[in-house]
């Protein structure tokens, strides 16, 4: 049911049907209420549903007083401008103050598209992993999107909802059981570890039928919450694998692939390859063409999987 | 506001600098000027106008205060331990080690805290979050806040001024503790604020200029104004003496910000302010 739906479609959807049960819940936006597709929630809840201009700080810390007085806010704008913006509004008035405001920052990494270098936020998980409480979570389709909101909504905690807007290829069945703070193990395998985030899932899901016509048995892992990252679930995978491979679409250093090195050199030491933006800033353009000019195709993941198959057998 | 009222705030103020003075001195340091300067505003809040239940400090629709200028902490605990919220006794664990009193204030650690604040300009976005969220729950609410002259150099202070006005918040009343004096020097040296009221006259806030924003009568009479006020938020800018009411101290000027204070001078300031309570 979810083919071709835009992600902001469904987002607004499941918004709506929540503040239609939760007078807590509330949504605030920062002139991108149309590009994020929340406008209409302001027909339906008018009290609910409003826009403070464009002044991210400052919406940061109204949704924190609004949290401190029983409310559950939802703030948005593109992903930079709700995180590397305004790193310390999150860190105090939410974060240290233990108050439940949800941040949703749209166009993540490079489908910003054209808005190029400016918005096309390859750090935003970096800045918001050192901040103590975050949870951040990014779903790879429209089924995981709706079936997380609902537990967005009921942790009691700031979360980082890093949302792709336009449609994303699916990825899940509607009989999906959804965990925030556990990984999915979405294709079991034994030669190595495969684990992507957001928009990569599916590239993923795509290298790993590249991979089988080699005879290579990928594991592929759906790390929707990268903080806190299922420990477990990435150990208990490269025990058996031996070696792992990370997918983001996000500078290599403090995302996914930090995350997944933390818990390894902690638990079970292995070699991994990063699969994600080398610690430069974006560029305008399209989708393939980014994905192309980063290195995050299916056949980048395909390449990365041989080259970590390659060390695992030298070692 | 009748005679005895007036010095029972006045005298109240006063006790409520002296446990400042002997928290600061407990600790050997701290913001003792910007402490001293806002003890009158607060004392004219807890015990003449807020809404409040200490014995209920969750308590729904309560009138709530931030102090933005979250290094004030210690004069926010000095009236929250005198109202029972805590004991009196706890003052004196002011940043000692797991202490519930951090320099700062910290609604996490501290009972009867509102708000943590403490990176300047956030507190009065707070606290127009939640005088929107009093609004939304039509609890009758209203929401103090008080920020520095300093801090009004920081951006978000006036994003947080347009959104308010915007959302006509007359349930927001905020205070300017306009001692004049920041860390590094005088005010007009460093980034000058003036013509303030009118600039938060233009943002569209009702504002009220308090010629003596240490005197607790004043201070009465313009929140019970502004009170009536519909539409607006509401701005007192409160003329203040940064260290008001120990006289070493506000001779220290822009030192004052965040001093040493030794045993000595702990037992002077409360000589001096037992004078003033006689």
């Amino acid at each position: 049911m979810y083919e071709n739906v835009e992600m902001r479609k469904v987002f607004c959807d499941e918004l709506d049907r929540l503040m239609e049960k939760d007078a807590r819940i509330a949504v605030l936006d920062a002139d991108l209420a149309k590009a994020n597709g929340t406008l209409r929630l302001r027909d339906k809840y008018p009290d609910r549903a409003f826009d403070v201009g464009i002044a991210e700080q400052n919406m940061a810390s109204v949704a924190a007083g609004m949290a401190a007085y029983g409310m559950i806010p939802f703030i948005g704008s593109f992903a930079p401008f709700v995180t590397r913006r305004i790193c310390d509004q999150l860190a105090i008035s939410v974060s240290y103050a233990c108050q439940s405001v949800k941040i949703v920052g749209s166009d993540p990494g490079i489908t910003a598209e054209y808005n190029g270098g400016t918005h096309m936020s390859f750090e935003d998980i970096g800045v918001l992993r050192s901040i103590p409480n975050f949870v951040i979570f990014e779903p790879a389709d429209a089924v995981e999107l709706a079936k997380s909101l609902p537990q967005i909504v009921a942790h009691d905690g700031p979360i980082y909802l890093r949302l792709a807007r336009k449609a994303a290829p699916v990825v899940y069945g509607g009989d999906y059981q959804f965990e925030l703070l556990s990984a999915d193990v979405l294709r079991p395998g034994k030669d190595v570890s495969v684990f992507a985030s957001g928009i990569m899932v599916h590239e993923a899901l795509e290298a790993e039928k590249l991979l089988r016509a080699e005879n290579i048995d990928a594991e592929i892992i759906n790390i929707h919450t990268v903080k806190p990252i299922d420990a477990d679930a990435v150990v208990s995978s490269v025990k058996k694998t031996g070696v792992a491979v990370t997918c983001e679409n996000h500078n290599v250093i403090g995302g996914l692939r930090s995350a997944v090195a933390e818990v390894l050199t902690e638990r079970c030491p292995a070699y991994i390859a990063a699969v994600g933006i080398p610690d430069c800033f974006g560029v305008v353009g399209k989708m393939p063409y980014l994905k192309e000019k980063f290195g995050l195709t299916s056949r980048d993941i395909a390449a990365a999987v041989r080259n970590a198959l390659d060390r695992k057998s030298k070692a | 506001m009748n005679e005895t009222e007036t010095r029972f705030l006045e005298r109240k103020a006063t006790q409520i600098r002296k446990r400042i003075v002997e928290a600061i001195a407990s600790a050997g340091v701290g913001h003792i000027g910007g402490c001293l300067s806002v003890a009158d505003v607060l004392t004219v809040l807890y015990y003449k106008h807020m809404r409040i239940d200490c014995g209920r400090p969750d308590m729904c629709g309560r009138d709530r205060l931030i102090m933005s200028k979250g290094h004030a902490g210690p004069a926010v605990y000095a009236v929250l331990a005198d109202k029972g919220y805590f004991p009196i006794e706890a003052l004196l664990t002011v940043n000692q080690p797991e202490t519930r009193l951090p320099s700062h204030c910290d609604m996490v650690r501290t009972r009867g805290v509102d708000m943590t604040a403490g990176s300047l300009g956030q507190g009065l976005s707070c606290a127009v979050g939640m005088a929107k969220a009093s609004k939304i729950k039509k609890d009758g609410a209203r929401i103090y806040a008080i920020i520095g002259d300093g801090e009004s150099q920081e951006g978000q202070i006036w994003e947080a001024s347009m959104l308010a006005a915007h959302l006509k918040l007359d349930n927001l009343i905020a205070f300017l503790d306009y001692n004049k004096l920041q860390i590094d020097g005088p005010i007009c040296d460093i980034n000058g604020l003036e013509p303030v009221g009118d600039k938060w006259a233009a943002f569209g806030w009702n504002v009220l200029d308090v010629p003596d924003g240490n005197d607790t009568a004043q201070i009465d009479e313009a929140i019970a104004r502004v009170k009536t006020c519909v539409g607006k938020p509401s701005m007192l800018i409160l003329n203040t003496v940064k260290g008001k009411g120990v006289s070493f101290v506000e001779c220290a000027g822009a030192g004052n910000h965040n001093m040493t204070f030794s045993q000595e001078q702990k037992r002077a300031a409360l000589a001096e302010l037992d004078k003033e309570m006689a």
